[in-house]
């Protein structure tokens, strides 16, 4: 298989590195390295020669690659971003997906899609992840906020555990909020008195 | 009325300020427009998501339309600057062992610092810009030509970590916009020596950029859009308002910056290092005064000049500085046009008055810190 294509990283959550690179290892492509510094890029580019560096849209360090690839000199390996006017779906997808690729001058086509493709997919799933991840933190932050506030209602108006949970939830349809936001204005207001 | 809804992006700085006010004070939805503004990570990503129709509006550094449109750099796209949001707004600034390096040096002056890092052996310097094509970058080169001693290496840092990139010497100096060269005096790891606008005074520094094709297809769009931005930024260049503008900057999901960051730059007054009195620099930023907004044709063409543009190329860009919008959505409501749509760059040294349509345009001073002019021969 035509796949010793040299691929470079830019990821400094070694986590998700090293997700990256598991899926490209698993696509077959063998020469994969990261960067978790985008001080070192040049020198980086210098050793291991890449032919694609792939980084992530969110990246703020997408910038420094971008100088980098405009003014590296003949004698360096010239990469540029990949944007493909010819395949806009692929361009999309990757941009939905978060992920952005500089390849080196002259690769051919057929050799970069797959590795673009293969980064979308393993984007996706991590982005889907985060999200997951995101929405589990949040419910637990929630659960406690509103114990929180129950409590807090539980001692000062002598209530029981239900009947808090009761009040704050009628407050919260008077007002079209959601129980969460009262719960939270309440602890926020305990929190400034006490 | 149920407001039209625009996606807009920027990047945090202060000169984003008139998306955000127009936002948050209304201008927008006076015109019947929601701004969801949408803050982005690097220049490269907004770029892309506007290329890509992600985003319907940005804001963005003044050299990028033109190059986008000239097809130079990484995402060739037909992208247009329908005003200018800011001018000048940028400063040049050394890290604290550099300054103490040089001593003492005046404030302000782009004259005499080359000498000054000449006798005191600075012949090298790693300097941060935030991006490839960014007026910084275009005013740094020109700054260069008069430091024929001095050697340059740039590199592109995004702005919130400029600070950090001078405080772990990365970098030895930074031409950055606000707030993030006072962020480096805040935290006494630099000093500022001048400012953008003492080497150009008049530099367009951030246009209100879309796709050429979304601009022809949503002509009432980009009317609403105009006229919100232009209301906005005559509301931020009001003096009394400077306050108030410094709090909702700063109180505003968008910025997440301390107050005393952001007054610099609305106020002009900076402090160029820490624990020094603050220096009032005349036209540090402007966003409306002096018919700040209009998109000069030869503003356009000095840009591509810079960036080694061909002839042909130079009479392109200007196309991608929309005075002909300007005239045509901002005239209707009595906004004072200039009689010309290109001006000899760099030709005022002091405030001038020149001919438009209500008769009191005074336009700011536009002179180059070496007196150079520049006239690119108008057929258009």
């Amino acid at each position: 298989m035509q796949q010793d294509l040299s691929i470079l990283v830019v990821e400094a959550d070694p986590d998700k590195a090293r997700q990256i690179i598991d899926a490209l290892k698993d696509g077959g492509w063998t020469q994969v390295q990261a960067l978790a510094q985008i001080s070192g890029l040049e020198r980086a580019i210098r050793r291991h020669e890449p032919d694609i560096v792939l980084i992530d849209m969110a990246n703020p360090d997408r910038d420094t690659l971008e100088h980098i690839s405009l003014v590296s000199d003949a004698k360096s390996r010239t990469v540029a971003m990949f944007v493909d006017q010819t395949d806009e779906d692929l361009t999309q997808a990757a941009v939905n997906a978060g992920v952005s690729a500089y390849v080196v001058d002259g690769l051919q086509m057929t050799r970069i899609k797959p590795v673009i493709e293969t980064a979308i997919m393993r984007f996706q799933m991590m982005r889907k992840m985060q999200s997951e991840l995101d929405a589990a933190k949040r419910a637990l932050e929630d659960r406690k906020t509103l114990d929180r506030a129950k409590g807090i209602l539980m001692r000062q108006r002598n209530l029981s555990e239900d009947a808090a949970y009761q009040l704050m939830r009628k407050t919260a349809m008077d007002q079209g909020r959601r129980v969460i936001d009262v719960a939270q204005a309440l602890v926020t207001a305990a929190d400034l008195l006490s | 009325m149920t407001d039209s809804i625009l996606n807009c992006g920027y990047v945090a700085l202060v000169d984003s300020a008139p998306l955000i006010i127009a936002q948050e004070l209304g201008f927008a939805a006076e015109e019947g427009l929601a701004l969801n503004l949408i803050q982005q990570p690097s220049w490269s990503a907004l770029r892309d998501m506007l290329a890509l129709g992600h985003l319907d509006a940005a804001q963005m550094l003044s050299p990028m339309p033109v190059a986008m449109s000239l097809g130079m750099g990484s995402f060739p796209a037909e992208i247009d600057a329908l005003m200018v949001m800011a001018v000048n707004g940028t400063v040049f600034g050394v890290s604290k062992k550099i300054a103490d390096t040089l001593g003492p040096v005046t404030f302000g002056d782009p004259h005499s610092l080359p000498l000054a890092f000449a006798n005191a052996g600075v012949d090298h310097l790693r300097i941060g810009v935030p991006f490839h094509f960014a007026m910084h970058r275009l005013l740094l080169a020109y700054w260069q030509q008069s430091a024929l001693d001095l050697s340059v290496d740039v590199i592109a840092i995004p702005p919130p970590r400029m600070a950090d990139a001078v405080a772990d010497g990365r970098v030895d100096a930074f031409w950055v916009g606000e707030p993030w060269g006072s962020a480096a005096v805040h935290r006494d790891v630099g000093q500022l020596m001048f400012t953008g606008s003492q080497v150009w005074g008049f530099a367009p520094e951030k246009v209100l950029a879309a796709r050429r094709n979304w601009i022809d297809e949503k002509p009432e769009m980009v009317r609403r859009l105009m006229r919100a931005i232009y209301h906005a930024a005559h509301w931020l260049d009001t003096r009394k308002n400077k306050p108030l503008a410094v709090e909702i900057l700063a109180r505003s999901e968008h910025l997440n910056l301390a107050p005393e960051l952001i007054d610099p730059a609305i106020t002009g007054h900076l402090i160029p290092a820490r624990g020094a009195a603050p220096v009032h620099v005349e036209k540090f930023q402007l966003f409306h005064r002096h018919a700040a907004h209009f998109p000069w044709r030869s503003q356009a063409a000095w840009i591509a000049a810079q960036l080694g543009g061909t002839e042909k190329e130079i009479a392109a860009a200007k196309q991608c500085f929309r005075s002909d919008l300007y005239r045509q959505n901002l005239g209707s409501i009595g906004v004072d046009l200039p009689g010309a749509s290109e001006k000899v760059e760099g030709a005022m040294s002091h405030e001038t008055a020149v001919a438009s349509s209500r008769g009191h345009m005074i336009l700011g001073a536009d002179a180059f810190f070496d007196g150079r002019t520049f006239e690119f021969t108008a057929s258009v």
